[in-house]
């Protein structure tokens, strides 16, 4: 049984407080604005800094100045001509890694076999800085698209087999088996429970994919390329045309936006039941 | 068509959890298994339904299921395991995507279970809109939608609270009450087993073994009756005294485990 401990008499205190409250905090909810304003006022700091002179335009141009070279560069023709460049590689290499990632990634989430197998080459390989493959790649594929293209879709593989057979093995068991109690076929069971089930953490994978194809194409271009917003990028800081290079940057910062966006949208249209 | 657990002996590694587990369920009876904490419920009904080998012993049937059966032994779970990416009706059509049914054929099956469990306007719904009484509804449902011979019930109402678990036990009465389906029910529950059971299967504290089977001499509409209550409540007593002592050192050992 337990006790309360004996407390003293004393006077019997009348006097009424308010309980304070104390559930305040550790709910944090983003404004709507804030965000915007913030970008907006980092963007006018900057901006009064290069136009009074505080900072040298040569080391960090003008948001103008960018906003300048991006239109010269949108005029000219240059920017559709090294984003396409980049914007093939990324889409083939992501396309290629993704597809053979979610092939592996399911076999190991759903098989023994290659499970046993597939994770010890997973682990021995994934850690290894995929760029560092470029050249042997190079030496495998020569100099063309084909390198460069492989190494994105080999830095995309990896990653999307781990969230993929995490998902797949994050999968509530209990549902997999109230499937097979209704004798419900392997195949239906995995396109109609593990699937689903998996489908967060292979969008959550290909978030993280989609900034691995980025950075790896924007590296192997600044290895090996003429065209490409990596190469274009290394090209400006070569001849100090800082204005062009962060051009380059901003453009790559707009471009992971939108990939950002579209995950957001498929996320809404196929995780609307969380 | 009958169920029988024969001879069923399990052990998980060196955790022996049945120890020669033998009973008949017949055609339309409704069968309880009791017993403490530990002793094996769940698994012997995973077993049954064969979602799980046992080491060994074996659950047969004997004679052939109703025509109409789609999946003669058919679980409701504990957890619901309701398909949270699909609404209430593709939820019950579930089972029934993979057989040989038209869709107007499916359409007809879901929409008599629905309507059977008092789901027909809710059909849109997800499982996270729902409170978990009304997703043990669609549980039920989908276990009708396939027109089962024996219901495998794996403690359905124990994550309810007691005002839904009366009025789902409500609903099991009447969907037992034709004697059409039986059912092997798995509670710790002695007054949900005393209420629905022709038959109470007491097993041991682990391995679990069978201490005795208690008939519940009434009928499942007579046990509505308030005289009832008094000879329901005596058998309730009647099936604690047999497990109380087990149930306490049971309950030490999961403490102490």
């Amino acid at each position: 049984m337990l006790d309360r401990a004996p407390v003293g008499t004393s006077a019997k205190d009348e006097t009424v407080r308010r309980v304070r409250f104390r559930g305040t905090g550790f709910v944090p909810a983003s404004s709507r604005f804030g965000g915007w304003i913030a970008l907006a006022l980092v963007i006018a700091i900057w901006q009064a800094a290069g136009s009074t002179g505080l900072v040298n335009p040569l080391f960090l141009p003008p948001p103008s100045a960018i906003a300048r070279a991006i239109y010269q560069l949108a005029i000219s023709g240059a920017l559709w001509h090294h984003l396409s460049a980049s914007l093939l590689r990324i889409g083939v290499g992501w396309l290629l890694g993704t597809a053979a990632g979610v092939a592996v990634g399911f076999a190991i989430g759903l098989s023994r076999l290659a499970r046993s197998v597939g994770i010890t080459f997973i682990s021995a390989l994934f850690p290894i800085p995929k760029i560092a493959l470029l050249p042997l790649l190079i030496l495998w594929l020569g100099i063309g698209e084909e390198p460069k293209i492989a190494t994105i879709a080999l830095g995309v593989f990896f990653s999307t087999a781990i969230s993929v057979y995490s998902g797949v093995d994050a999968v509530p068991r209990n549902l997999i088996r109230m499937a097979q109690s209704f004798n419900v076929p392997f195949a239906t069971i995995v396109r109609k429970v593990v699937w689903p089930g998996a489908l967060p953490a292979i969008l959550a994978g290909f978030r993280i994919t989609s900034s691995v194809a980025l950075l790896l194409v924007v590296s192997a271009e600044m290895i090996g390329a003429q065209y490409g917003i990596g190469a274009f990028v290394l090209q400006a800081g070569n001849l100090m045309q800082t204005d062009q290079l962060l051009a380059g940057v901003v453009i790559l910062s707009v471009f992971g936006l939108m990939v950002g966006r579209v995950i957001n949208w498929l996320e809404i249209r196929l995780l609307h039941w969380r | 068509m009958d169920l029988i657990a024969s001879h069923i002996t399990h052990r998980f590694g060196d955790l022996a959890v049945l120890d020669d587990v033998s009973f008949t369920v017949s055609a339309g009876e409704v069968v309880a298994i009791v017993g403490p904490s530990g002793c094996g419920k769940s698994t012997l009904l995973s077993i049954l339904g064969g979602l799980l080998l046992p080491t060994s012993g074996a659950p047969e049937l004997r004679g052939s299921p109703p025509a109409d059966s789609l999946n003669p032994l058919t679980f409701v779970f504990q957890d619901f395991a309701l398909l949270p990416w699909a609404n209430v009706e593709e939820n019950v059509e579930f089972p029934l995507l993979h057989t040989q049914l038209s869709t107007v054929q499916r359409r007809a099956l879901v929409d008599d279970a629905l309507r059977r469990t008092g789901l027909t306007d809710f059909r849109k719904t997800y499982p996270k809109q729902l409170s978990g009484g009304m997703r043990q509804r669609v549980g039920i449902s989908r276990a009708l939608a396939v027109r089962p011979a024996i219901l495998l019930m794996d403690e359905p109402l124990s994550a309810l609270d007691s005002q839904t678990r009366e009025l789902l036990m409500e609903d099991f009465v009447r969907l037992l009450a034709d004697g059409g389906m039986g059912a092997v029910y798995v509670t710790h529950n002695l007054e949900e087993a005393a209420r629905l059971a022709d038959r109470i299967v007491v097993l041991s504290r682990r391995p679990g073994r069978i201490r005795e089977v208690v008939s519940v001499p009434m009928t499942r509409t007579e046990r509505g009756d308030i005289a009832a209550r008094e000879k329901l409540l005596a058998l309730q007593n009647q099936i604690w005294s047999l497990i109380r002592n087990e149930a306490i050192d049971a309950e030490r050992e999961v403490q102490h485990a």
